[in-house]
C-alpha cells in the first residue's frame, strides 16, 4: 500500500489537502484534511448580536450572502420578526443570484478544466473541450466571466455589492428597488438567460427543465451545441454517471419556497427533517474531544498537538449518520424527475452533481423573474427588528453547494455561542468516533489512483463544489 | 508579461470571488492585453497538487522568475508561533514560512485585501489565539510577518490593496500601472494603500450627499437618507473611491441603504461600538470628517437643519421618494 498527498488541491474555494491508500492502483481509503483553521466562531463570542451581520459574511467570499442570510434568519427568529413579502422577495433573489452564479463559476472555473488535461488528449471530444475550457486561456473564459460579472450586477441594484453585503437584515432588505431599477433588473436576468440558454445549455430553459430522465438526456444532448450537453459527451465517455458515489442520503434545508426542506434515502424515500438530530463530532479533528454535541451546544476548542486528527472540520451527522448536501440533494429532496432518475440509476455520482446544478440554473431563473415581477415598489422592504436581550436563535438556509446552518445564542445583547455546520463540513467531515469516514471520504473508495492513473479523483473531489473557507470557519 | 504569484491564506477567498467581477472586460482578457499573466492562482491555474508545488518551489529557489507575489488572506502564526494554523495542503509547512521565502524573492508583493494587509478579523478575537497578523502591518502598527523594514525587490513595501472585500478595479488597475510605468513608494499612501483609490473617501460621490448636506438622515433601515447620524456610516472617513467607481455595475454599500463600515481602513474590524449604530456624545456623532473642526461641523450642521427642505426631511425618513423636487412653470 502507499500513500499519495493530493494537494495543494486547487480549484476549489480554500485549501484543500486528500490523503490516499492506493493498492493496486485503486484507492482502498481516503482522509480528506482541510489544513486551514479560521476560528470565526471565537471571533463572535462576546461581539454584541447585530454585529453578526457585518462579520459572517467574511467567513466565506463565494457565499458571503448564504452566510448573511443564515445569520439574519437566526436574529429574526431571535426577535420574533418576519419580512414583509418585498423584503422576502428582494432576500429570494440576493440568494438565488449568488446561487446560481456559484454554479456558473464551479462549472467553468473550477469542474471543467480537469477535461482539458493532456491525459486525455485522444478522446473524440477532446479537442473541442480543450478549446473551450483550458484554465484561463479556453474560448469559454470570457464569455463565461462576462456573463457571471454582468449576473452579479442584480447584486450591486438589490444589496450594494458583492461578496460582503449588508444588506440582508432580520427584518427584511436595507434596500428597497425602486419601479425604474426594477425594469433594469429584470433586463439583466434575461441577459443572463440568453446567455444560459445560448452558451451553457444550448436550448431553452424550459426545455432543458422538462428532460425527465437519463435516457432522455442523452438524447437531448447528442450534437447539441453548448457547454454542458459537451461536458455530458465527455462524462459519459469517461462513465461518470457511475463515479463518485458517497452514502447516497441527501439533505437539503429547503430554498426560496421553492424547494422543500427534507431527508432523502434510498430505502425510505423522503423524510421530514429535523434539525434536532444534528451533532457533530470532534473525533479525527485537531479540536477538543467530548460526546458528539448538537451544534446548540456545541463547542470549538482548539487541541493542535491531538493524536489521530487530521483536519480542522468537525464531522456533521445527522441521526448519527453521513449525509450529503448541495444541489443533488435539494433537487431529490424536491422530488425533480431527472436528478430522482439519476440517482437511481448509480446513486449520487458526478454527473449527477453537475447535471444538478443546470436543473437549477433551469427552474431557478424562470422563478427570479417571476419573483421581481412580484416586487411592488412603494411597499415596504424592511420591518424594524428589535431583538431581545437573551434568547436563542437557529438560521437554515442554502448555500450553491448545501445546507448552511447558524445556531446562535445571546445574554445581555452579546453572542455567547455562535456554532455553523457549512455544507462542506456535511461532504468533507472527517470520521466520526465510530470511524465511519464522511461522504468524499466514500466516494474516492475503489477509484484509480497513483502513476498513470487518469484525473478521476480531480473530477469527484470538484463534483462535490467544495468550499473549504466555510468548512473551517 | 509581468507574471502574477497567487497564494491563499487566513481569509475569505472573496477578493478573488470580487477580482472575477472585473467589469467592463472578461477579467483574463483584462489582464492578458495588459501584458499581466498568473503565473498561479489557486482558484483559476490547472496545476494542482505536485505540479503546483513544483511551481512554487521553484518560485520559493529562484528558478522561475516571477514579478508580483499576491497574498490574499491574514497570516496564520499561531499556535505558538508553530503556523500550524495554516499548513500548505501537501506540503505540511506553514504558509507563512513560503509567503516569507517567495516575498524575498518576488519584485513587488501585494497585500490584496484587508485581512492581508492589516489582520483583519482573524486577528480580533480576545487575546488572538490565531495569532494572526497582516504581511506587513498589526493592524495600523508596521510590523507584520514581514517587519517593518521589508523592502521587495523592486524597492517597495509591501503594497496594501486593502478592503474587505477589495473592489476587483482596485486591483487590476494597481497592476496595470505597475505594467505601465512601475510603482513608487509616491504612489502608495500612509499605510501602503494606492493612492489610485485611496486619495478619495467613499463619501465622496455618494447619492445621498443632498441628505448629507442638510443632515437629514435615516432613522432605520432602508430609508433614503444619510446614514453617517444614526446608523454607522464612515464614509466620510474611509479612504476608497466606492462612490465614483460603482461595485458589481450600479452599487455601493451607500446604495444598498447600509452604512460603510470602513473595510479599507487598518483596524476596520473591531470599531468599538455597533457596526451599524453611530457612536454619540451629547447627541453628536464622535466619528465626524477627520478634516474639519468639530466646532465648524456642529454649527453647519445646526444650520443646515434648519434649512432643510421639506422633500428632503420627509424623503431622508421613507424608503422611497414621497415628496418629488418641485418642477417649475417656465419663466418663473
Amino acid at each position: 500500500m502507499t500513500r499519495i498527498q493530493l494537494g495543494p488541491f486547487n480549484r476549489v474555494e480554500g485549501d484543500l489537502e486528500v490523503s490516499l491508500d492506493v493498492e493496486a492502483g485503486q484507492i482502498a481509503a481516503a482522509r480528506v484534511n482541510s489544513p486551514l483553521f479560521r476560528g470565526f466562531e471565537q471571533v463572535l463570542v462576546g461581539r454584541l448580536a447585530e454585529d453578526a451581520l457585518a462579520i459572517v459574511p467574511r467567513i466565506c467570499g463565494i457565499c458571503s450572502v448564504a452566510q448573511s442570510a443564515a445569520a439574519a434568519s437566526a436574529l429574526a427568529e431571535l426577535a420574533g420578526v418576519t419580512p414583509p413579502p418585498n423584503g422576502v422577495l428582494a432576500r429570494q433573489l440576493i440568494q438565488a443570484t449568488e446561487n446560481l452564479a456559484d454554479h456558473l463559476t464551479h462549472f467553468y472555473l473550477f469542474f471543467m478544466p480537469d477535461f482539458a488535461r493532456p491525459a486525455y488528449a485522444g478522446r473524440p471530444w477532446y479537442d473541442e473541450l480543450a478549446a473551450r475550457f483550458t484554465a484561463t486561456r479556453g474560448t469559454a473564459g470570457g464569455p463565461m466571466l462576462q456573463a457571471r460579472a454582468r449576473f452579479f450586477n442584480l447584486i450591486g441594484f438589490l444589496a450594494g455589492r458583492w461578496p460582503h453585503t449588508l444588506a440582508l437584515q432580520p427584518g427584511g432588505s436595507t434596500k428597497a428597488l425602486s419601479a425604474a431599477e426594477r425594469i433594469r433588473v429584470l433586463a439583466l436576468l434575461r441577459e443572463f438567460r440568453a446567455f444560459v440558454e445560448g452558451t451553457l445549455l444550448g436550448d431553452s430553459l424550459e426545455a432543458f427543465a422538462a428532460v425527465d430522465s437519463w435516457g432522455q438526456m442523452q438524447a437531448w444532448a447528442a450534437g447539441r451545441p453548448g457547454d454542458f450537453p459537451l461536458f455530458l459527451r465527455a462524462a459519459t465517455d469517461l462513465g461518470l454517471e457511475r463515479l463518485g458515489r458517497a452514502t447516497d442520503r441527501f439533505l437539503s434545508y429547503g430554498a426560496y419556497g421553492l424547494f422543500p426542506a427534507g431527508l432523502w434515502r434510498p430505502e425510505q424515500g423522503l423524510a421530514t427533517l429535523d434539525a434536532g438530530r444534528i451533532t457533530e463530532d470532534t473525533r479525527h479533528a485537531w479540536l477538543a474531544d467530548g460526546q458528539p454535541l448538537p451544534p446548540a451546544a456545541g463547542e470549538t476548542v482548539v487541541n493542535a498537538e491531538k493524536a489521530d486528527a487530521y483536519t480542522w472540520c468537525k464531522a456533521p451527522r445527522y441521526a448519527g449518520q453521513v449525509v450529503e448536501t448541495g444541489a443533488l440533494a435539494r433537487q431529490l429532496v424536491a422530488g425533480q424527475a431527472l436528478a430522482s432518475d439519476l440517482v437511481a440509476r448509480h446513486g449520487g455520482s458526478v454527473t449527477a452533481r453537475v447535471s444538478a446544478r443546470m436543473i437549477e440554473l433551469a427552474t431557478v431563473l424562470p422563478a427570479m423573474e417571476q419573483w421581481v415581477r412580484a416586487i411592488v415598489p412603494g411597499e415596504p422592504f424592511c420591518l424594524p427588528a428589535p431583538l431581545p436581550e437573551s434568547g436563542e436563535g437557529i438560521g437554515l438556509v442554502e448555500a450553491a453547494r448545501g445546507s448552511l446552518g447558524h445556531w446562535l445564542s445571546i445574554r445581555r445583547g452579546r453572542i455567547e455561542r455562535y456554532q455553523i455546520i457549512a455544507p462542506t463540513t456535511w461532504n468533507f467531515s472527517p470520521r466520526d468516533r465510530d470511524a465511519t469516514p464522511g461522504p468524499l471520504e466514500q466516494a474516492l473508495i475503489g477509484l484509480p489512483a497513483g502513476d498513470g492513473a487518469p484525473p478521476t479523483v480531480q473530477h469527484v473531489v470538484r463534483s462535490f463544489d467544495p468550499c473549504m473557507v466555510c468548512t473551517v470557519h | 508579461m509581468l507574471k502574477v504569484l497567487w497564494l491563499q491564506s487566513g481569509g475569505c477567498g472573496g477578493c478573488t470571488q470580487s477580482l472575477l467581477c472585473a467589469e467592463p472586460r472578461p477579467l483574463f482578457d483584462e489582464l492578458r492585453d495588459a501584458g499581466i499573466d498568473f503565473l498561479w492562482h489557486p482558484a483559476l491555474s490547472v496545476e494542482s497538487g505536485d505540479e503546483a508545488l513544483g511551481i512554487l518551489e521553484a518560485c520559493a529557489d529562484g528558478r522561475q522568475a516571477f514579478d508580483v507575489l499576491c497574498i490574499e488572506g491574514a497570516m496564520l502564526r499561531g499556535p505558538n508561533g508553530s503556523g500550524k494554523f495554516h499548513l500548505m495542503a501537501g506540503d505540511g509547512r506553514p504558509l507563512t514560512d513560503w509567503v516569507a521565502r517567495l516575498a524575498a524573492r518576488a519584485r513587488w508583493v501585494f497585500a490584496i485585501g484587508s485581512c492581508t494587509a492589516y489582520g483583519g478579523l482573524s486577528a480580533t478575537t480576545p487575546g488572538n489565539p490565531l495569532e494572526a497578523c497582516g504581511l506587513q502591518y498589526d493592524g495600523d502598527t508596521p510590523g507584520g510577518l514581514l517587519g517593518a523594514a521589508f523592502r521587495s525587490a523592486g524597492g517597495l513595501p509591501v503594497v496594501n490593496i486593502a478592503g474587505c472585500p477589495t473592489h476587483p478595479g482596485w486591483i487590476v488597475d494597481t497592476l496595470e500601472k505597475l505594467a505601465l510605468d512601475g510603482l513608487s513608494a509616491a504612489d502608495l499612501d500612509e499605510v501602503g494603500r494606492p493612492l489610485l483609490y485611496a486619495d478619495q473617501l467613499v463619501h465622496h460621490g455618494c447619492a445621498r450627499n443632498e441628505y448629507y448636506e442638510f443632515k437629514a438622515s435615516a432613522e432605520k433601515h432602508s430609508d433614503l437618507g444619510c446614514l453617517m447620524e444614526n446608523l454607522g456610516c464612515k464614509g466620510t472617513q474611509a479612504h476608497a473611491d466606492c462612490n465614483l467607481r460603482p461595485w458589481n455595475g450600479n452599487g455601493s454599500c451607500l446604495k444598498g441603504g447600509f452604512a460603510c463600515i470602513a473595510c479599507t481602513e487598518p483596524g476596520f474590524e473591531s470599531p468599538g461600538h455597533a457596526f451599524q449604530e453611530t457612536p454619540k456624545l451629547a447627541g453628536i456623532p464622535i466619528g465626524l470628517p477627520t478634516d474639519m473642526p468639530k466646532a465648524w461641523f456642529v454649527a453647519l450642521a445646526a444650520l443646515s437643519k434648519s434649512a432643510t427642505p421639506k422633500r428632503v426631511r420627509d424623503n431622508a425618513v421613507a424608503d422611497h421618494p414621497v415628496v418629488r423636487p418641485a418642477v417649475r412653470k417656465q419663466g418663473k
